[in-house]
């Protein structure tokens, strides 16, 4: 690289998935997401992420798989472009240009060369149409779609509210208390209405539309949480409905099954409902999913259906309505009250994840390793209600005590809970030490143990401050009674109090000598082994925000932020102020491993970092303009090997990475890498099916029954014949014998798979040559990825072609097979 | 996915007295016997012989009980004036008593007259008892002196003069046939060998002694005198090895358990406090009506029978373990059906499907998982759950009331059941464990019943009921911040007492080092 390289603001994991419904691909195996501004990749199976393919410069609203080749897809963005991928390769093929925003996506098979998008109307505010656009089919990477044509106007802005019907027939649209579906054959516009009254029961706004695949049906979901069954649209006045009504709040999606046998609906309640037969008496419940269901889709087979949550997680779904897997990246909490804490053990970032849990998400892996269950209490979901959650987090400096505060805000005192959590060796999970009801009168504004690496366990002591004006010292004590099941239990120690002043914050010294506890507009700092009050610091006016000690080389000086927009430097050693900076820092994060300590500011409408050293007010490093939004919390996270940095402008970063959270809860980062080095496509080798089975069935039978056809037309009707009745017998006799009285299935297996297998020794040399080929083609393909499709799945059909020959040349050899197979006893069978 | 968390009752822990494995055994014990004597009982002495009879000595009497007798068996009451300390041979043949007027009378626990009279105190005899050779008594009398004497010939073998006030306890060694100990009114203890001329050791107690036992290994000695109970490592040469103050009156008796681990003192404070011969803490603690003189425990603990000053015995026998067995049996199904399949060992190519576990949910569980708010509170307000598990019901109404949904359970009930609900309220909302919860029912039940006032008794009665309960608890409160208040103004006047205390001390403790430094 030429020059330096600069510090960039990275966002990492955990982008909303919130864009569009997930598509899957048309095998089932991937499963493909709108994450931010890159599509995702997971795979079904694994529950991995396999590409992140970027590219647009802005919110991806829409994917669509090419309903013309299955291996292709689209993506709308809000930056005005569709774009056209391979995703099984990761590399877009072509940009189409639109110039207006846009909101949604959709393909239609029956439209050749257009597809469907939603873009604000021109001119006014918050009009939004559904347009078709015409993707011109001229050569070159970038291309303008200037073709719109208008197919309906005044539609929502949700992808959502949009639905074609039975095979592109119609389209369906729903917009507040209006429903409107167009036939796109007799150009014919009706519209329906409901009440706009809003009654007792909710108000009866649309929300969310899907259309029958195979019948004139509509299912709309509404706000009160019912659902309505359209028919007979075609008629402006004599259409009816049905209405399903279970959720009690929004239904969120609807979809309905590939068949359209049955419908399934969610909401709010996060239970996925599957309606059978649309019928209100006969339906099937998946309860407790986690959080609210925003997107249902399901695949092309039927056999799967993934479901997409406010909480950023992927779930996926057996068609039995079984929970199969779940893809969690960072869980979006309604807050994170907990801040960013580092986990010593696993580095993993941990805060609030589903409501009442404890998220664990492992920073390189884009992953969540485990929730922790803190509350242990069933969460309703249900708004408006009052639940416990999650509201502190301390570990210990080794990660083997955890302590959490839960509390429920009362109308009179709050519900306050603190718990002791010990890492068991032997389950390697944490387990419930003590819990202390009450542990304070009112909130714990700040929670901290002491970090002493050596002295682990006989000094560790736990600190929490409360609004209650005090703040109390735990220590683990023995248990006396020999009968109790855990030797050690945490109790209060010791109780400090500074003049009736609420405590804000509470901090120890490196060494765990000093304890420094903020009282409003104090900083008090205290002996840790005898809990004398050794001195107070104070700066004047403006109340303390932040205080933390610094460390190594400046661990005589303390650090406080006050809302008064100053930051303050004390000398322990003299009790002397040794410098201030006039700074409104939101955010004050020291590093573990080095002297430094980044402040984040925020200042006219902007969030500014500055790193610094205690010892000298000039900063180390700025960065202004880190965000346009509010920075609440950040954490230094320990590299696993310091990395190389170049620069000496930032070294600082060189032991730790600082993340930080917005408002937004959009986890940030910085890098010194360029994009081009953090995106290295992975070089993982995908394959996808390249003809599609029809059912599981043929997916078992279907390469048996291809030679068998490849066959056919190679030998003609007599060796058809005979094939069948050399064939027959072994298998025949295997599913002619009744269930009962047949051995074992392991044991049958190896006969059944023989019957159906090429024997090996007349495999020819030719064949595995052949093989060895095709995988080079394959790595070939790897790395020339501007290799043409189309010719892609010519060459992939030869060896089809191939194993038909040889087929026909073995079928001596099977025949043989076959016959040794026939000849096995199957005299036991008579015997029953 | 997750599954349905069941609902967490809170466990309180309880304050008070901790449930032990003592508090259990010490308990078993039905309710006590009380038999009226003559007068002061000074001695119980159980026979340490089954049927283990015991030989009780009140006034000028002494009575022996059988073990569930409540009428004396037998009694002898030969005696001019008061009997002392009547006491078993280890046979259990012979019993020996001493006499107001100094003589010591020896029984055959069949005959009615005395077998042997020893004569030799010039004062009342308040201590005898047998050696553990069997052939030979030891006494202590008023006189100070305590003597041993030969039971064949019904001589005195030797005389002690060494105490200089009454001699009131004594207790023979039971690994040695020479050796037993006094105690005197004169703060010793002495310990004497038959073989020695004077006494072999003396312990100083510090307070009149009234009471002395020897451990069964006779390596340890215990003293009871004054308010203290102490006990003494023999073998060091009488050296000190705890001294417990738990009474808060004169220790009168010892008394060890049956198994040596426990050791019992009896007081004048009305107490009887047992303590762990390991630790030397109070694991129990009885508590009887008036002083207490005498105590005694049977073998096996069987039996504590003690004596009090108003010539009372109480006698406690322990209850029958508790054999578990159930009359009424559910109908099993047979061995044969329940066995079936279990010892089926899988074959290699069997395949085996797993069972899923099957959780159990309780019943209101089952109905708050479906959201059967009122259901699932009638379920609570069962008899079992609202009588005996109490938090359960409460859990379960701070649930409903998390979910916003208590109201509508608490709606819509008939007289009975409004009559159930505010009976558990009124009883239980004084109880701070449940009160935050139940004040939010009562009002929501004062708020939804309202407009019914008037129109049942029974309800109109609870509803006073319930106003009552609210009242005396505000009342009691209130009570309790006033003593509170003067709590606290006795303890700052003491704080800032004490820390000048402590100044002065610290003062004078540096003052005698700079003493020391310049001596030095």
């Amino acid at each position: 690289m030429v020059a330096p390289a600069t510090l960039r603001v990275v966002r990492c994991g955990g982008s909303t998935l919130h864009g569009a419904r997930a598509v899957f691909s048309a095998d089932s195996k991937y499963l493909l997401c709108a994450s931010g501004d890159f599509v995702k990749m997971y795979s079904v199976a694994t529950e991995e992420t396999l590409r992140l393919m970027g590219g647009h410069a802005d919110l991806v609203t829409g994917i669509q798989l090419n309903p013309h080749n299955h291996m292709q897809l689209y993506s709308s963005s809000l930056d005005g472009s569709i774009k056209l991928w391979d995703f099984m390769d990761g590399i877009p093929i072509k940009t189409f240009t639109v110039g207006s925003k846009l909101l949604a996506l959709y393909t239609l098979a029956s439209s050749e060369d257009s597809v469907f998008v939603v873009i604000p109307k021109s001119g006014e505010r918050d009009k939004f149409q559904l347009v078709s656009v015409k993707l011109t089919k001229a050569a070159g990477q970038d291309v303008e779609a200037k073709e719109l044509s208008v197919v309906l106007d005044g539609v929502d802005a949700s992808p959502k509210c949009i639905a074609f019907g039975r095979e592109g027939e119609y389209v369906a649209s729903v917009k507040e208390v209006n429903l409107q579906v167009y036939f796109f054959k007799q150009k014919q516009l009706n519209r329906f209405s409901v009440s706009a009254m809003k009654t007792k029961s909710g108000n009866n706004c649309f929300t969310c539309i899907a259309c029958h695949p195979t019948e004139d049906c509509i299912a709309t979901g509404h706000a009160n949480g019912k659902i309505r069954l359209w028919r007979n649209f075609y008629h402006k006045k004599e259409y009816t409905f049905s209405t399903l009504h279970w959720h009690h709040d929004t239904v969120m999606d609807l979809a309905f099954s590939i068949e359209g046998t049955s419908l399934l609906s969610g909401g709010v309640e996060s239970v996925l409902v599957l309606w059978h037969n649309e019928s209100d008496c006969q339906k099937d419940f998946l309860p407790r999913l986690g959080s609210a269901i925003e997107y249902i889709s399901m695949s092309s087979d039927g056999a799967l259906c993934c479901t997409l949550h406010t909480d950023n997680r992927i779930t996926i779904i057996n068609s039995n309505l079984r929970f199969s897997k779940s893809i969690q990246g960072l869980i979006k909490s309604p807050g994170v009250k907990t801040g960013l804490v580092v986990d010593p053990r696993t580095k993993a970032l941990v805060l609030n994840g589903e409501p009442g849990h404890l998220q664990f998400y492992c920073l390189q892996s884009d992953q969540q390793l485990f929730s922790l269950d803190i509350v242990q209490r069933q969460y309703i979901h249900q708004a408006g209600l009052n639940q416990a959650d999650l509201v502190k987090v301390a570990f210990s400096a080794q990660g083997k005590w955890l302590a959490t505060v839960e509390e429920r805000e009362e109308v009179a005192d709050p519900e306050l809970q603190l718990k002791l959590w010990f890492y068991d060796e032997e389950t390697q999970s944490f387990k419930l030490n003590t819990r202390i009801n009450m542990p304070h009168e009112d909130h714990i504004t700040d929670m901290c143990f002491r970090d002493m690496d050596e002295l682990e366990d006989d000094s560790l002591i736990l600190v929490t401050a409360g609004r209650d004006c005090v703040f109390k010292v735990w220590v683990m004590v023995e248990d006396t009674d020999p009968e109790a099941q855990q030797s050690v239990s945490w109790s209060c120690d010791f109780v400090g109090s500074y003049h009736n002043y609420q405590a804000t914050n509470c901090c120890f010294s490196e060494d765990g000598s000093l304890l420094a506890v903020s009282f409003e507009e104090t900083i008090t700092v205290w002996d840790s082994v005898t809990w004398d009050l050794k001195c107070t610091f104070c700066y004047p006016p403006g109340k303390v925000r932040n205080i933390c000690f610094g460390r190594l080389t400046c661990s005589k000086y303390l650090i406080g932020a006050t809302d008064y927009g100053f930051l303050c430097c004390w000398n322990l050693l003299s009790c002397a102020l040794e410098w201030s900076a006039h700074l409104n820092v939101l955010v004050l994060q020291p590093d573990p491993l080095s002297e430094h300590i980044a402040a984040v500011s925020w200042l006219s409408k902007e969030s500014s970092l500055f790193v610094f050293k205690p010892n000298e007010p000039r900063p180390v490093y700025i960065q202004r303009n880190l965000c346009k939004e509010k920075i609440r919390l950040a954490a230094f996270v320990p590299r696993d090997e310091p990395e190389m940095i170049s620069s000496e402008k930032y070294l600082w970063l060189r032991r730790s990475q600082l993340f930080f959270l917005t408002d937004m809860q959009e986890l940030m980062t910085l890098s010194t890498k360029s994009l081009e080095e953090r995106l290295t496509p992975s070089s993982k080798q995908l394959a996808v099916e390249e003809s599609l089975p029809v059912t599981p069935f043929s997916v078992l039978l279907g390469k048996h029954r291809r030679q068998q056809s490849q066959e056919d037309t190679d030998l003609g009707k007599r060796v058809l014949h005979n094939k069948r009745e050399q064939d027959s017998p072994a298998v025949r006799e295997l599913l002619h014998t009744p269930a009962h009285v047949l051995p074992s299935a392991s044991f049958l297996c190896p006969i059944f798979i023989n019957s159906l297998l090429i024997s090996k020794e007349n495999k020819s040399a030719e064949e595995v040559a052949d093989e060895v080929e095709m995988e080079s083609e394959k790595t070939q393909e790897d790395s020339d990825e501007e290799r043409d499709v189309t010719e892609m799945e010519q060459e992939d059909t030869s060896p089809m072609e191939l194993l038909g020959e040889m087929t026909c040349k073995l079928s001596k050899s099977q025949e043989k097979e076959l016959r040794k197979i026939r000849k096995m006893d199957y005299s036991w069978i008579s015997a029953f | 996915m997750a599954t349905y968390k069941p609902l967490v009752v809170q466990a309180i822990p309880k304050l008070g007295e901790r449930i032990t494995q003592d508090t259990l055994y010490w308990r078993g014990y039905k309710t006590p016997v009380q038999i009226k004597e003559f007068g002061a009982v000074n001695k119980i002495d159980f026979s340490p012989v089954p049927p283990y009879n015991y030989a009780v000595t009140a006034s000028s009497r002494i009575h022996i009980y059988g073990r569930y007798s409540q009428e004396p068996i037998k009694t002898f009451s030969r005696f001019k004036d008061a009997a002392y300390c009547a006491t078993y041979r280890d046979d259990g043949n012979l019993l020996v008593a001493g006499t107001e007027e100094g003589s010591i009378h020896l029984f055959d626990i069949s005959g009615r007259a005395p077998l042997r009279q020893f004569d030799g105190h010039t004062k009342p005899v308040h201590v005898v008892g047998f050696l553990s050779d069997k052939y030979r008594i030891f006494s202590g009398g008023d006189d100070y002196s305590s003597n041993l004497w030969d039971i064949p010939s019904a001589t005195e073998i030797v005389s002690y003069s060494e105490h200089t006030d009454y001699v009131r306890c004594g207790c023979a060694s039971k690994v040695n046939a020479d050796v037993f100990i006094t105690g005197s009114y004169d703060h010793t203890v002495k310990l004497f060998d038959a073989r020695m001329k004077s006494s072999v050791m003396t312990i100083e107690h510090g307070q009149p002694v009234e009471s002395v036992l020897l451990f069964p290994s006779g390596g340890l000695l215990v003293s009871a005198g004054g308010r203290y109970v102490k006990v003494w490592d023999v073998l060091k040469g009488g050296q000190l090895l705890v001294s417990l103050k738990n009474h808060h009156k004169t220790v009168t008796c010892l008394c060890l358990s049956s198994s040596g681990q426990r050791l019992l003192s009896g007081s004048l404070d009305r107490h009887v406090k047992i303590y762990s011969t390991t630790s030397y803490k109070v694991v129990h603690s009885f508590n009887y009506a008036t002083s207490i003189l005498s105590l005694a425990l049977s073998p096996e603990d069987e039996t504590i029978v003690v004596g009090m000053t108003n010539g009372v015995i109480n006698v406690k026998h322990r209850k029958p373990e508790e054999r578990k067995e159930k009359s009424q049996k559910k109908r099993q199904p047979a061995y044969r059906t329940y066995v079936k399949g279990r010892t089926y060992m899988p074959k290699q190519e069997d395949f085996c499907v797993g069972k899923p576990a099957k959780r159990v949910l309780r019943k209101y569980d089952k109905l708050l998982k479906s959201f059967q708010s009122s259901k699932a509170l009638d379920a609570v307000l069962e008899p079992p759950i609202r009588l005996y598990t109490p938090e359960v019901t409460v859990a379960v109404m701070q649930e409903l009331h998390r979910r916003g949904t208590l109201r509508s359970a608490l709606a819509g009930r008939d007289e009975k059941q409004i009559n159930l609900l505010l009976t558990f309220v009124a009883r239980r909302v004084i109880e701070p464990r449940f009160t935050p919860v139940l004040v939010i029912v009562a009002d929501m039940i004062t708020d939804i019943y309202q407009p019914v006032v008037g129109q049942s008794a029974i309800v109109d009665r609870q509803f006073l009921r319930l106003q009552e309960a609210i009242g005396k608890e505000i009342d009691y409160q209130e009570e309790l911040l006033e003593v509170l208040g003067m709590m606290d103004t006795l303890f700052a006047a003491f704080t800032k007492k004490r820390a000048a205390d402590l100044e002065r001390n610290k003062s004078n403790g540096l003052t005698e080092t700079i003493e020391t430094n310049m001596s030095n």
